[in-house]
């Protein structure tokens, strides 16, 4: 397969039908059906491109983590990889690892529309998201029906009146995994979206000016969800996704009623669970409630997801993969397996599971999708916002400490 | 550097070896000092290159980190003197991190040294199933660090696990958020789990240190009529110095460093109430990538290893190094 030629595959002119071009591409769908669906996908896209050959490496999804952040840091990156954006590609960006393709897609970033925002840096887009979801409350349609509840709430009183009737029913509501910290951070980033105006998040994530009053009544308004009791014992301690006693396991295993979490959550029960169902058909979704009197649209909602990046100085047929993996074929194929959530709205209508149809429905629908703040502050300014926020769960922060702590590593960023 | 020497000097050494077996018999001295050199620098070489390839080189690395802002790509060109380590002194995170290490070593000498004490001398006497016994306090040390870690973690989860049962099988309420979910008991939690791991090299150590009290010290006091009590607080544990000091800075060193249990049992969490020095920087390095309050962070946990041990081989060890030696 090789050329005898020296392998010039940094060249960007190098043609598709002269000299060979390898394209290495990483990613985490190291399981069937999805790493056998890419392989498919890598072969047509090699049959429509003579001369080019796609390298694949499908990895576990820590492995990837840790082996990306080896090659960021060597600078020896694989031609595609997986971008989580925000902050982290502002830096990736800053340090010139990746690769415009503003003028290459431009098509494919009008079909996907808002979802791209999280990805673009300075008006230029650097990364097509692949699969976006949204975080929202899974619960557990049995216990709820046991507590006499008969539908999901939509404000943050409906939703206290939800637990109430649960924990009369003898019955915990929420699990969160707190000891991770993200988890219980994810309510803070919530309240906030319902808290705060569009303008003012959209300002603070460009700025990291987080003075407007609005970041502290979202920290209020946590505080006044805490006072419920709504939480597994032991909960600052819980992680999120580790075993049966973990958050998800809990709810996986009917210990408690619901749980906030991302669009992952059917597949993380699965895993939880011996006969590997997780709670079957028992499982439903509601979206974070509106909270009374906040500046937010409460239709807004809170997500974010993967999206292929091409390395600064790879091929341009590693662009025109990206395209390909963005195209109606490859993402109605990817929703066909239940791979991800498509972000190409042609492929909406193939996600088969009834509550993850029903996240994306939600998910179209709203005005706007805030990436994880965590995620579009970068690790520093979020990792200290996670950190505090865990603290105001524990009792030990108050809704200010959370704003200041944050501005503050925020000032260090600047 | 001296592999450079090494190279230098093996082409004419080679020449001189053969020469020297001719003449060995007549100046056996002679030669003596060059070819110990020779020696030295072949056996040192590869030790000296493993500890500067893994050794000095990160060290040093980390200590060119803690200069600078650097978020773990890119070039590292953003020089910040000081300002890391004012960060990290300032942090409350790392400074109650510091407390934490220091409680933990001081827990570990008060609480563990009269316990292994206690069992080792126990152990030491006749008694039946010694055998099994001894082997019985020494499996927890056995165990991997990581095993016997997520072993606790769920037998101290809160009301389903086995610690709760046996707390409210005997009456008694345990606390609602659980051992580890309640900050103020947190640590105290880790340390007895540690005390768990650990006790058992603590008794090994004794119990090898009481092997080499002589019998007849042991003979000798009794036909003097001391009880048995008088016989071990008179001769076994003073005979034990060597090995309590030993095993005390061992402990210490083990104390500064510690994380794996604490990052499986809780993270560092809640609310920071487990924190140690060394959890605080992996969460800033590989957590925030702020790679330069790690490596200060670092840096700051390596001289207090480094004064510690210092100070601990030249007044505390320092009688029992002279004496063996």
């Amino acid at each position: 397969m090789f050329a005898s030629a020296c392998g010039s595959d940094s060249d960007g002119d190098s043609s598709s039908k002269g000299g060979d071009t390898t394209i290495t591409w990483w990613h985490n769908s190291n399981n069937e059906p999805g790493k056998g669906y890419y392989e498919q996908v890598a072969k047509d896209f090699e049959a429509d491109h003579p001369g080019v050959k796609v390298e694949i490496s499908a990895m576990a999804h820590e492995d990837m983590v840790d082996k990306l952040a080896a090659a960021f840091q060597s600078g020896d990156l694989p031609d595609i990889y997986m971008e989580r954006g925000g902050g982290e590609l502002a830096d990736h960006v800053e340090a010139g690892l990746v690769r415009d393709i503003s003028d290459d897609a431009a098509d494919e970033i009008g079909k996907i529309g808002g979802s791209v925002a999280g990805w673009q840096n300075d008006g230029k887009t650097y990364a097509l998201p692949f699969s976006m979801g949204v975080v929202g409350f899974w619960y557990n349609t049995d216990l709820f029906e046991k507590a006499g509840i008969t539908a999901p709430p939509t404000t943050m009183t409906e939703l206290y009146d939800v637990i109430g009737k649960l924990k009369a029913a003898d019955i915990t509501p929420i699990s969160v995994g707190a000891g991770d910290k993200w988890p219980a951070a994810h309510y803070w980033y919530y309240t906030a979206l319902r808290s705060c105006s569009e303008d003012v998040l959209k300002g603070a994530v460009t700025s990291l000016d987080f003075s407007d009053p609005c970041f502290v009544k979202a920290g209020e308004v946590v505080e006044d969800l805490l006072k419920t009791e709504p939480f597994n014992p032991g909960f600052l301690s819980t992680p999120a996704q580790e075993g049966a006693t973990s958050a998800s396991g809990l709810l996986a295993t009917g210990k408690v009623a619901m749980e906030m979490q991302g669009h992952w959550e059917p597949g993380v029960m699965q895993g939880l669970t011996d006969d590997g169902k997780g709670l079957g058909d028992k499982t439903a979704w509601f979206p974070f409630p509106a909270v009374e009197g906040g500046a937010g649209d409460p239709a807004a909602q809170l997500g974010g997801g993967d999206a292929w990046a091409v390395s600064e100085g790879a091929p341009d047929e590693a662009v025109d993969l990206v395209k390909y993996l963005l195209s109606d074929k490859v993402q109605i194929g990817f929703a066909e397996n239940d791979m991800g959530l498509p972000t190409n709205p042609a492929a909406s209508g193939s996600v088969k599971d009834p509550a993850l149809a029903g996240l994306l429905e939600v998910r179209d629908a709203a005005p706007f999708i805030q990436l994880y703040f965590d995620t579009a502050f970068g690790q520093s300014v979020g990792g200290a916002m996670n950190d505090e926020i865990a603290l105001l769960f524990a009792g030990k922060a108050s809704p200010q400490d959370v704003v200041d702590a944050t501005q503050t590593a925020a000032a260090d960023e600047g | 550097m001296s592999n450079e020497g090494a190279a230098a000097t093996a082409a004419p050494a080679h020449a001189e070896v053969t020469r020297r077996v001719k003449t060995r018999r007549v100046t056996p001295r002679q030669d003596g000092p060059w070819r110990q050199r020779l020696e030295i620098t072949l056996f040192v070489t590869p030790a000296l290159t493993l500890m500067a390839l893994f050794v000095v080189w990160p060290i040093a690395s980390a200590v060119r980190m803690s200069f600078y802002r650097w978020k773990g790509f890119g070039p590292m060109d953003d020089f910040v003197g000081w300002r890391n380590y004012d960060r990290v002194l300032h942090d409350q995170v790392f400074t109650d991190a510091i407390v934490h290490n220091f409680t933990i070593v001081i827990l570990s000498i008060l609480v563990q040294l009269p316990l292994g004490l206690a069992v080792a001398l126990l152990l030491n006497r006749k008694i039946r199933f010694r055998g099994v016994l001894r082997t019985v306090v020494f499996v927890p040390y056995v165990l991997a660090e990581v095993i016997a870690g997520v072993v606790w973690f769920q037998l101290l989860q809160p009301e389903s696990g086995v610690v709760d049962g046996l707390i409210s099988g005997i009456g008694l309420t345990p606390p609602e958020q659980g051992f580890l979910g309640t900050p103020n008991l947190a640590l105290g939690t880790v340390f007895v789990v540690l005390t768990w791991k650990y006790l058992g090299l603590a008794i090994l150590l004794f119990m090898a240190g009481l092997q080499s009290v002589p019998e007849e010290l042991y003979e000798a006091s009794q036909l003097d009529g001391a009880s048995w009590w008088q016989t071990q607080r008179r001769i076994a544990i003073p005979l034990l110095g060597p090995t309590i000091r030993t095993w005390a800075f061992l402990s210490m060193i083990g104390s500064i460093q510690l994380f794996d249990m604490v990052w499986i049992l809780t993270g560092g969490g809640p609310a920071n109430a487990t924190t140690t020095m060394a959890t605080y920087l992996i969460n800033q390095g590989t957590g925030r990538y702020n790679y330069g309050i790690a490596g200060a962070a670092s840096v700051v946990l390596f001289v207090i290893g480094f004064v510690m041990a210092l100070a601990y081989q030249t007044f505390v060890l320092r009688r029992d190094t002279q004496t063996e030696g």
